[in-house]
């Protein structure tokens, strides 16, 4: 294979302001993650930690293999909403190793609202079942939430992709030989009930977990019958006389012993389809990538100093080298599992969409999991490229990218705008992971260009009334347009609201494209069927 | 000499005994019981006889299956090592009858010593001294009293009939004799109905002091010096020496004289052993003779350079000694430790199990190891739980006392508890060190000889975390390995995690209580946080299982033992025992719930086991019900008190009836 040599040059100023600025990003963002992850507030905490049960994150260290690596997914949900009272929104999910295993974890924070469900907590636990889905991965549920936020059902409770969707995919998945397996650790109430109900196995602590469709309160209401709410449904009562539950448990750790020992009697095996090779790490430090991305996002630069930071031994063998060269496209290794690379370096030219078409064309047929390193502002504009067919070009591009059933990975490495983030494999053509760095943003288009257009579209108006508009105003009138745009780019408003499975460290990109790659081999390849191109 | 001999022992005398026979190209024969059947002392013979199940009375025990042996496999002589059959007249006669040489003095000599008070009359007459005394019938108090101011004071008063302490006193001065004397009769008749007495000359201070004796058929008698056997604790040796500390040539000749005129005056052949009580002043007296080869024979071997088997072997073969008096001296100074599978916090309780790890120190012309076992055997309630003997040498006692320490520090055992660190506690004792040395030691320094057992110190924690941490990685390489997707790094054990540092909390049960380390994953290795602080450590497993630690820049070379959740980590000078915490340990505990107890399915109460008020262990058969023409017993679910039975005996009950209420054990701590 050929190796890629580097160009950058580490005690360059360019280079050290460059890394000063991801630096700073980064730890940014490992501080933020570590205030969200402490669950809820002090209060809540210590008043769990008194009952004697562990903290959401401890459970899942002690549901998972020691040591092995836990992917977590959107750790920024509802980042900045709801208050900012639901971080992580009250439930953490990701995958990690059970017993050699990779598995789905959904487990709800009691410690945040009692574990009820926000509207993106919702999203956040069908995109996880999603990802279960996809990757034929059984889903561990630590079961310990009140149900539905109920201020907010009207979000949360009838839609298609709402809370029932839940337990619909819990029986669809299931269906599809995936296992389910409930760990009640505190209460399941009303739909809650059905998390441990519509499990294989279910699990439940003494004292502790309850499942029930009407608490105490309720039952007292509707027939008048007093009932505490452990012989409502305790463990006692769910293990001995409903059958609700399977194994009982004394406390936690043993709750997730016993989940651990269930996911060991699966009698699963993964048997990867892909021509792997010993993995090497690459000649160029990841770390480095800090140096090499532009502080300033519109300042362009070799996506390949990037490949050559991420793929095994830095080798990369290019595919179309000298045509269409606004996309770089090429075969790879990551952690040893081969991968095509479909990676942006500049705007999107007709010739660059055919390339990528063709090259998705490729890797759909070889079985070859697609990587798509996201920096694009765009498709070409203007009469001329109008007029070469860049639309049936560019759909061309976004046919392959939507029919290729290789697993697909997009990391959003800069910018994401307009008809780019689809040719690019963005959030609506399913990719089974979408991380984002970050320095990213994403939007329809660029602040500026969005304040521009809408500028124009005002000035147009107003001079066709013979209205004027002095500079000044028109400045006005961008400014907070820029800022919105701004704003909602970020990538924490982007990752709050699920449109991404997480924000990442550049340095890390290797390794969770490592996981994602290895995590997809549990499901069956499936056979690409592509549409129409537009000839 | 002999061209087969039979070893009617077990253990490591039957080594030892084996080896010497080996080096003198005599083929050994062997016998085993069921519970030595892959035993050393089997393995180690030419052949090897199964005599009989475990109990020694019907194995080692046995003697005509023993002579029967002897007989089949074409043996010339047994040599019955000790214990067992070696001090056993009849037995020594029986062999005789049968043409075979009993490896031991003469059916006579065994008879002679056999009797304690017989052997003292004998000795009396051979001049050899004894701890005078007063065995009258006569009890007049003031023949009494005059008895013992002639012996001289502190007297003891003991009952003829006693034992046990009971009707015991030491008299310190003639004018409480009379009281004394008045309690110990009353003490003795109401204990025993007899309230006879006898006085003996109550040593304070006494050591024990034994002098080896050998002796050939053709008259010459030698002996091979003293060994000091003082450390006992109730009459188990626990260390023995040769020379005896502050042994002085004067006394020696004079003690060694004694023994030799011992032997002469019941015409002993062979290795046979004199002990004595010696007093603070000098003077000693005789106590019994053993008529075998003793435990501690090592340190006289040690001293002198003998091979003490091979000159029994010589003798009964009814060759002539190989040395006369003049010709043995002593060299250097010989310690042994007794290494035995006994808890000393627990009263020296024997401990039983297997021997799930053993590592030895390094045999040299300094160490030598006497032992009958191997890793992986195991310590039986059928014979004496001794491992083994640890035997050190060096040119002075000071030397050798270097030697014993840094030897027990060596010494791994995991499996069983044992006495090493009782007795490294002794070696490094300075009273031990100043040889002040007698019977009273261990009860006199008693403080200091058993500490409390002290909390698992942060290196020991950290040497089990990182073993623990360790050996999983260790584990999920091996599943790597052996997986469809061997390089995934799903594989990997270092603690990754998405935009955060990773952590293990681990939980050890250490003695009663239970102690917390979390171990924050770096890059560097484990950062842990220890009760005493902070600590950041990195480790390997090296293939013999040993862990080499890296503990905040101190290398430290530890054996860590595990076996299921137990860990033994044995660093040099100790181990410590903890045991990582199993949520799964849990198990079974879910029937435990509720203090009720209900029938499974109708039927008609057969039985009550049990009364209310009965205390009863987890399991305890406690109600036998009749259904579906099965009898279902129903028992404990724990340890707990039956409160109440609400059936009686032929009652019929419904599926789900309460047949009796249970107390939980409220005792706690």
């Amino acid at each position: 294979m050929t190796v890629l040599k580097s160009s950058i040059k580490s005690g360059s100023d360019d280079y050290s302001r460059n890394a000063a600025v991801m630096t700073a990003l980064v730890a940014d963002l490992r501080e933020k993650v570590a205030k969200i992850s402490l669950g809820g507030d002090e209060r809540a905490r210590r008043k769990h930690i008194e009952r004697g049960k562990l903290l959401t994150r401890e459970r899942i260290r002690q549901l998972l293999d020691v040591g092995s690596p836990f992917l977590e997914l959107s750790q920024f949900a509802a980042y900045g909403m709801y208050d900012n009272e639901a971080p992580a929104a009250g439930i953490v999910t990701g995958i990690g190793r059970i017993k050699g295993q990779e598995c789905m974890i959904v487990a709800n924070d009691p410690t945040v609202k009692g574990g009820c469900y926000f509207p993106l907590t919702v999203k956040k636990h069908l995109r996880a079942q999603d990802i279960a889905r996809e990757n034929n991965l059984p889903c561990i549920y630590l079961v310990e939430s009140g149900g539905v936020n109920l201020p907010r059902q009207e979000e949360v409770f009838p839609d298609r992709d709402h809370f029932g969707r839940i337990f619909y995919n819990q029986a669809t998945l299931s269906g599809r030989g995936i296992p389910q397996i409930a760990v009640v650790l505190g209460s399941c109430t009303a739909g809650g009930a059905y998390v441990p109900a519509m499990s294989g196995e279910s699990i439940i602590v003494k004292n502790q977990g309850t499942i029930f469709l009407a608490g105490p309160p309720l039952v007292k209401a509707a027939i008048g019958e007093v009932v505490s709410a452990e012989d409502l449904g305790g463990a006692d009562i769910h293990c001995r006389t409903s059958g609700v539950t399977d194994h009982y448990a004394v406390d936690d750790a043993h709750a997730l012993a016993i989940a651990r020992r269930c996911v060991g009697n699966l009698n699963r095996v993964k048997r990867p389809l892909l021509a792997m090779r010993e993995p090497l790490e690459p000649l160029y430090d990841p770390a480095e990538l800090y140096g090499v991305i532009p502080s300033d996002t519109r300042k362009p630069y070799d996506v390949r100093e990037v490949i050559a930071r991420i793929v095994d031994g830095s080798e990369f063998d290019e595919f179309k080298q000298l045509y269409g060269t606004t996309l770089v496209c090429g075969f790879a290794h990551i952690w040893g599992y081969p991968v095509g690379i479909v990676a942006n370096n500049g705007i999107l030219f007709s010739e660059s969409a055919l390339k990528g078409a063709h090259f998705i064309e490729l890797c759909s047929q070889r079985g070859i999991p697609l990587i798509f390193l996201q920096n694009i502002t765009g498709f070409m504009v203007g009469s001329k490229y109008e007029a070469g067919g860049i639309a049936k070009d560019g759909a061309k591009m976004v046919t392959a990218v939507a029919c290729a059933a290789v697993p697909k990975f997009t990391v959003i490495i800069g910018g994401s705008f307009g008809a780019g983030n689809y040719g690019m494999c963005g959030r609506a053509f399913s990719p089974r992971f979408l991380w984002i760095w970050p320095n990213a943003r994403i939007s329809v288009m660029g602040g500026e260009q969005a304040a521009s257009v809408l500028a124009q579209v005002k000035r147009d108006g107003m001079e066709a009334r013979g209205e004027s508009w002095s500079p000044e105003e028109e400045h006005a009138f961008k400014a907070p347009v820029r800022e919105l745009y701004d704003t909602q780019g970020h990538p924490y408003y982007a990752s709050a609201r699920l449109w991404d499975d997480g924000i990442i460290d550049p340095a890390d990109t290797r390794m969770v494209l490592g996981l994602g790659i290895s995590a997809s081999c549990n499901a069956p390849p499936e056979k690409t069927e592509f549409g129409v191109f537009r000839m | 000499m002999f061209d087969t001999i039979l070893i009617a022992n077990r253990g490591e005398i039957a080594c030892r005994v084996i080896r010497t026979a080996r080096k003198l190209g005599i083929r050994t024969v062997s016998v085993y019981s069921d519970a030595d059947a892959g035993a050393l002392h089997v393995a180690l013979a030419d052949e090897a006889y199964h005599i009989g199940p475990a109990p020694a009375r019907e194995s080692y025990l046995r003697a005509e299956a023993i002579l029967e042996v002897a007989a089949r496999s074409g043996s010339q002589a047994i040599h019955p090592g000790y214990g067992f059959l070696s001090e056993n007249a009849e037995f020594a006669e029986a062999c005789g009858k049968a043409g075979i040489v009993f490896i031991g003095p003469p059916v006579a000599a065994i008879r002679a010593m056999g009797s304690k008070s017989a052997a003292k009359r004998i000795m009396e007459g051979a001049a050899v001294p004894l701890v005078p005394g007063y065995h009258g019938e006569d009890q007049d108090p003031a023949l009494l009293q005059g008895g013992a101011d002639r012996i001289g004071y502190p007297v003891l008063i003991k009952a003829t009939a006693g034992g046990g302490g009971k009707g015991m006193r030491v008299v310190w001065d003639a004018p409480s004799f009379a009281d004394a004397l008045a309690a110990a009769k009353r003490e003795a008749l109401s204990g025993f109905g007899d309230d006879r007495v006898l006085l003996e000359k109550y040593l304070t201070r006494p050591r024990h002091v034994e002098i080896q004796v050998f002796a050939d058929a053709r008259g010459n008698a030698v002996h091979l010096f003293e060994r000091d056997c003082s450390i006992q604790r109730r009459h188990q040796k626990v260390l023995e020496e040769a020379p005896a500390p502050g042994m002085d040539e004067g006394l020696r000749m004079k003690m060694g004289d004694a023994a030799v005129a011992a032997a002469r005056a019941i015409g002993y052949v062979g290795a046979g052993t004199v002990e004595f009580l010696l007093d603070e002043d000098g003077s000693f007296y005789f106590m019994e003779m053993n008529t075998r080869l003793q435990v501690e024979h090592p340190v006289t071997e040690m001293i002198t350079g003998q091979d003490l088997v091979e000159w029994q072997l010589l003798v009964a073969a009814g060759g002539e000694l190989p040395c006369v008096q003049h010709e043995l001296a002593i060299g250097g100074h010989a310690i042994e430790a007794r290494i035995y599978a006994e808890d000393p916090s627990r009263d020296f309780l024997p401990s039983i199990g297997d021997l799930t790890h053993l590592r030895t120190p390094q045999e040299s012309a300094h160490v030598r190891i006497d032992t009958g076992v191997r890793q992986g055997d195991g310590v039986s309630i059928h014979y004496d739980p001794m491992i083994a003997k640890l035997i050190v040498w060096d040119a002075t006692r000071a030397g050798a006392l270097r030697r014993l320490r840094s030897a027990l520090a060596e010494y791994q055992v995991v499996g069983v508890t044992t006495n090493i660190g009782f007795l490294a506690a002794v070696a490094s004792h300075p009273a031990f060190a100043a040889g002040d040395l007698d019977t009273g030691f261990i009860e006199r320094h008693r403080a200091a000889l058993f500490p409390e057992a002290v909390p698992a110190s942060d290196q020991v924690l950290a040497l089990a975390c990182l073993d623990v941490l360790l050996c999983r990685a260790a584990e999920a390489e091996r599943a790597a390995a052996g997986s469809g997707d061997c390089w995934s790094p799903w594989h990997l054990t270092t603690g990754w995690q998405m935009n955060g540092d990773s952590h293990q909390v681990l939980t050890f049960g250490d003695n009663e209580s239970a102690v917390c380390v979390t171990a924050h994953y770096r890059p560097s290795g484990y950062l842990l946080d220890l009760p005493g602080g902070q600590l950041l450590t990195r480790g390997q497993l090296d293939g013999e299982g040993d862990l080499l630690a890296d503990l905040g820049g101190a290398r430290v070379k530890a054996t860590v033992v595990r076996h299921g959740c137990d860990l033994t980590i044995v660093t040099h000078g100790g181990s410590h025992r903890l045991t990582l915490h199993d949520p799964l340990a849990h198990a079974g505990e879910q029937e435990v719930e509720g203090g009720r107890l209900t029938a499974p399915m109708p039927g008609k109460i057969v039985a009550l086991l049990v009364e209310p008020g009965t205390r009863v262990e987890r399991g305890t058969p406690l109600v036998i019900l009749e259904a579906m023409k099965m009898e279902h017993t129903i028992t404990a679910p724990r340890d707990g008190v039956v409160a109440e039975i609400h059936f009686a005996a032929g009652a019929v009950v419904n599926e789900g009836a309460e047949l009796l209420a249970f107390a939980s054990d409220e005792v706690s701590g």
